[in-house]
């Protein structure tokens, strides 16, 4: 065998360590981003999740102004996090919907009551078949939904202050 | 005293759970009553990549989300959908990511050309040993 082949194994297994090396300094990014991004919501229909607020259809996030729509639930502590964001983005007249994701109205409501509800609907997803409809792969999830109901935006994981800016600017660039 | 009432606290202390408020879904843990229907949700959810213990199927994880797409998966099944559409409907809202079943894309050529030039590589070799032999 030449001197070039015998190479070969030590080039293939340098080859596999510095792939290795790599992944393990720069891990891929885990997060599934929506494909449903600059389309349509798909369609659906929602019941309330407590008693004193509408639930939530895709019709309602259609009404010719953006809003944003956040996937929650009271179980979820990150949500908790987010939940002081979301008031102040409600503060600066941000008008946010929610799905409730696997969560009770008990629940529910003693979590807003806790930490601030911003939501003008809430609409109860039990068995999270609009959440995947929505291509979102966990909670909390924010969108940015234009006035003609297309998903412009899409955060995974909590909101927080750094990103009330960038959100207000994305607002406004779907009006 | 203090230290050994502090470890058996912590030894007795429970994890926050991260669970939701609700048992899992219907169809999550249920099999179809049709065998033949049962199958092919089975064969379908153990293509189908769970979104949250990314790298175990649907049909392998415990995670909720997972057992909420086993349902979905069963309830689209019994109501006469084929396992492909039920796919494609799943990779329009997660992308490829979602299925393990490799696609025709360009990002998965090398997948499909590695056995091909893993033969090629082998018969080459095969073919100078051969030749090697010959003058004996």
């Amino acid at each position: 065998m030449s001197r070039g082949l015998r190479l070969i194994p030590i080039i293939l297994l340098i080859s596999v360590v510095v792939g290795f090396a790599w992944r393990i300094v720069r891990p891929p990014d885990p997060a599934v981003p929506s494909q449903l991004i600059s389309r349509p919501l798909p369609q659906f229909a929602l019941p309330a999740a407590l008693p004193a607020k509408p639930g939530l259809k895709s019709a309602d996030l259609a009404t010719g102004e953006p809003r944003l729509l956040n996937v929650f639930a009271s179980w979820c502590v990150p949500c908790a996090d987010e939940a002081e964001v979301l008031g102040e983005l409600r503060q600066r007249g941000v008008k946010i919907d929610a799905i409730a994701i696997r969560d009770t109205p008990m629940a529910i409501s003693a979590f807003l009551a806790r930490h601030g509800d911003p939501y003008d609907r809430i609409g109860a997803d039990a068995r999270s078949s609009v959440q995947i409809s929505l291509g979102s792969s966990g909670v909390p999830e924010t969108f940015v939904i234009d006035g003609r109901g297309v998903m412009r935006h899409q955060y995974l994981g909590p909101l927080t202050q750094a990103n009330i800016p960038g959100v207000l600017q994305q607002l406004d660039e779907a009006r | 005293m203090k230290r050994a009432l502090f470890i058996a606290l912590l030894i007795l202390a429970q994890p926050l759970p991260a669970d939701s408020n609700l048992p899992p879904a219907y169809w999550a843990n249920r099999q179809l009553p049709d065998p033949r229907q049962e199958a092919s949700a089975r064969a379908l959810m153990e293509e189908l990549r769970c979104l949250v213990c990314q790298g175990q199927s649907i049909a392998d994880s415990d995670a909720e989300l997972a057992g909420d797409m086993r349902d979905l998966v069963r309830r689209r099944i019994a109501a006469g959908e084929r396992p492909s559409a039920i796919r494609a409907w799943l990779i329009q809202r997660y992308g490829t990511w979602v299925s393990y079943k490799p696609t025709a894309e360009a990002a998965a050529w090398p997948l499909w050309l590695a056995p091909l030039a893993l033969i090629l590589v082998g018969i080459w070799m095969i073919r100078s040993r051969i030749k090697l032999k010959a003058p004996r």
